[in-house]
């Protein structure tokens, strides 16, 4: 696991063991650690990391939010601290301050589009919102007459038609019909939605590949305990290169992810290097959770398909993630044009340029 | 909690941009005065002298060497560039490549200095050729099974025995070589095998060529018949040839020679499915340049921990594995989407070419250099496993 090597993540990390230890929440059924949780995490100013102090946040750099949602991803967090992040951030863009309590982003999706109307208010409709249903607030990028604006929604006039993600997160519909927004500012600049999308689809690699370091950490520990024919399992050679190859996914979405993260916290503007960075994160991430999921439950064997073991708070949200802000499908045809369009012999340029 | 995996997102430094354009630049010049076709992957003959000798007068051989030796004291990333540049360009390196990447820092660590002042300068001019001599008829992987003996004479060693698979042997000036110079202890199996500096085209040498279902002539058999090494040709110490094999392994293992083998194929479908491709192969095409980009971020970072004197035995394990079964896949990947290509592409042709080489060279790159199996044994012993 990487060391916590800075404030941020050692504070995030303190708070989750503390209050969000796998093993304990998994018994607990009514969800009553998410209340005390929440309120730590934001007495530490982590959900409006990405927020300057001027509107509200803590100002942390985009390099210190990026590890925290790693941090997140190797405890399977699920309550939404990723999605206020990024609605924080996204607020911060049209420097709208962010207000307390749970925010989650609409769209969520590279194929919902949310209209703004001459007369201010918002129309549209947003699938597959991450934690919609409990968010306070809607941080919303919407396409009026003039462009992109960016505006602070109460949620209380959205309609919600809650849904659930194959990780059990909430993932719901969100329907604005004429709904007035708080308060709406033009989007900067050279900023559009797929911006947006490519922000939200790393911190969603990023946890992908936090959750497979915990997943190759347990079934390492699992197979090191477990005894079958007589031997710990660990000792047969096809279970090694099984967990050999788990090892190999959770370092390519580790490596994936935090160079995506890494560009986009020393870039200026989101250009074809950072789409690359950013989509191939998305989509290697995602492959990694497909193949490395597998084979973590493929070494746990029947207790790992239970409700009782914890594997499945890392298997199911790796797979779920896979969805939000556009999945790996998506982001292969899109950086698929990207390069066909650039041409055959500006592939190599393109790679190497990272 | 298991050991960490670190791939840090280290960036290339900016002297290492600069040394890009000049590769580039002297390829193409190469290429336009015919040196090689970066096209034509499959060619008959890939020695090539006089390129190699352009290539060591550039100062790119030996780079990360003492200046004392021939070297230019760069980093190990700058190698990197040049590395990738030339595999991606489809270079002919195979005379210079083995004695640069991995026998010139045999050399360095184990030669005494007189051979080292012999020979290294020779490799940093691209005037010489090496070949590895480790496999045996009877010993693949498992190493230490190696029988070929040197025995004991006046001033050095008779050497008796048969090498196998020996890439470049009937090319290469020299070779390093595993031989066995005691019996393994019941303690140890791995004890009694000593590295040695073996000089070719020597009384005592037969090198016989072995054809690959390439159909190209790059492997061989080497027997040895009272073959005479001298003392100063012992590399390191004797009986202890196990001690000096790990540290090397990873600058052999992480390189972009472990991902871009088969690159070429990548590049002539995206030149063949034109500037508006339909969506399946775009999707291909996507996630392929995805899985490429991860793997070169993977390598990339341990070039950067190995030039920060790091030790990243198991990543770099780890992405000879993804690496080679990756380029191992990838031409059969590309004729997955190949079969949509508009029969009007103009390089129809040679994307075809080069697919049915790509797929006959695809067997040995999981095999060549230490197999899937043992590296996954490697990273299971990284893990805690074994």
């Amino acid at each position: 696991m990487a060391e916590s090597d800075n404030i941020v993540v050692e504070t995030a990390e303190k708070i989750f063991s503390d209050l969000a230890d796998p093993q304990t929440i998994n018994h607990d059924k009514k969800g009553a650690w998410k209340a005390p949780l929440w309120q730590a995490l934001s007495e530490a100013g982590l959900p409006l990391s990405w927020v300057p102090e001027d509107c509200g946040g803590s100002g942390a750099s985009l390099a210190d939010g990026f590890a925290l949602l790693n941090a997140a991803g190797r405890f399977a967090v699920a309550v939404p601290l990723a999605e206020t992040m990024l609605a924080g951030w996204l607020l911060a863009q049209a420097k709208i301050a962010s207000p307390d309590g749970e925010m989650t982003v609409a769209p969520a999706s590279p194929k919902d589009r949310i209209t703004l109307h001459p007369d201010g208010s918002l129309s549209g409709r947003a699938r597959s919102v991450p934690f919609a249903k409990a968010a306070k607030h809607f941080a919303v990028l919407a396409q009026g007459n003039g462009g992109l604006s960016i505006a602070l929604v109460d949620a209380a006039r959205a309609r919600i038609e809650a849904g659930l993600n194959v990780g059990y997160d909430n993932s719901d519909t969100v329907t604005f019909d004429k709904v007035q927004p708080i308060t709406t500012k033009p989007a900067p600049k050279g900023f559009d939605q797929n911006t947006l999308m490519l922000m939200g689809c790393v911190a969603r690699s990023l946890q992908i590949a936090g959750s497979l370091e915990s997943m190759l950490d347990i079934s390492v520990r699992y197979s090191n305990e477990r005894v079958a024919f007589e031997k710990k399992i660990s000792k047969f050679q096809a279970v090694q290169h099984n967990l050999a190859r788990l090892a190999g996914e959770s370092a390519a979405a580790l490596a994936a992810a935090t160079s995506a993260a890494d560009a986009i916290a020393n870039a200026k503007f989101f250009d074809e290097a950072i789409f690359l960075e950013a989509a191939a994160a998305k989509i290697r991430c995602a492959e990694a959770a497909e193949k490395g999921g597998a084979i973590a439950h493929q070494v746990h064997g029947a207790i790992g398909f239970t409700m009782e073991h914890i594997l499945h708070r890392y298997s199911l949200r790796a797979l779920a993630w896979r969805d939000d802000f556009g999945s790996e499908s998506h982001w292969a045809v899109e950086l698929g044009r990207l390069v066909a369009h650039r041409g055959a012999d500006e592939l190599w340029p393109l790679v190497a340029s990272r | 909690m298991t050991a960490a995996l670190r791939f840090d997102p280290i960036r290339l430094p900016e002297k290492c941009e600069q040394l890009r354009k000049e590769v580039r630049a002297f390829l193409a010049d190469e290429i336009a005065a015919g040196t090689f076709d970066p096209h034509k992957p499959n060619r008959e003959d890939t020695d090539a002298p006089e390129f190699s000798r352009r290539v060591g007068a550039k100062g790119w051989l030996g780079m990360t060497w003492p200046k004392k030796y021939g070297g230019q004291e760069r980093s190990f990333l700058e190698r990197y560039v040049v590395t990738e540049e030339m595999r991606v360009a489809n270079a002919p390196t195979r005379r210079f490549f083995v004695a640069d990447r991995q026998s010139g820092p045999v050399l360095l660590k184990y030669a005494p200095e007189h051979v080292k002042m012999d020979i290294l300068p020779r490799i940093c001019r691209g005037e010489l050729c090496f070949a590895i001599g480790m496999s045996e008829p009877n010993s693949g992987s498992d190493l230490f099974a190696a029988k070929t003996r040197a025995t004991r004479t006046d001033g050095g060693y008779l050497v008796n025995g048969t090498k196998i698979w020996t890439s470049s042997a009937h090319i290469a000036d020299y070779m390093i070589a595993i031989f066995r110079t005691s019996a393994p202890t019941r303690e140890n199996r791995r004890h009694g095998l000593t590295q040695f500096l073996v000089k070719m085209k020597q009384p005592g040498i037969q090198v016989n060529p072995i054809g690959q279902i390439t159909g190209q002539y790059e492997f061989n058999e080497v027997v040895f018949t009272d073959y005479f090494v001298p003392d100063d040709h012992v590399l390191g110490e004797v009986d202890g040839a196990w001690k000096q094999a790990t540290s090397e392994l990873a600058y052999e293992r992480s390189g972009p020679e472990r991902f871009l083998e088969t690159y070429y194929v990548l590049t002539e479908l995206v030149r063949a499915v034109g500037d508006e491709p339909d969506t399946r192969s775009a999707e291909g095409i996507g996630r392929l340049v995805a899985q490429l980009h991860t793997m070169r971020r993977m390598s990339v970072s341990v070039a950067g921990m190995l030039q920060a004197g790091k030790e990243p035995v198991v990543e770099a394990s780890i992405v000879k594995d993804i690496g080679t079964v990756w380029e191992q896949q990838l031409p059969h990947r590309v004729r997955d989407l190949a079969a949509f290509v508009e029969e009007t592409a103009t390089n129809r042709e040679t994307l075809e070419r080069q697919l049915d080489f790509a797929i006959k060279t695809a067997p040995k790159l999981t095999i060549q250099g230490g197999t899937t199996e043992v590296l996954r044994g490697i990273i299971a012993r990284g893990l805690g496993l074994r």
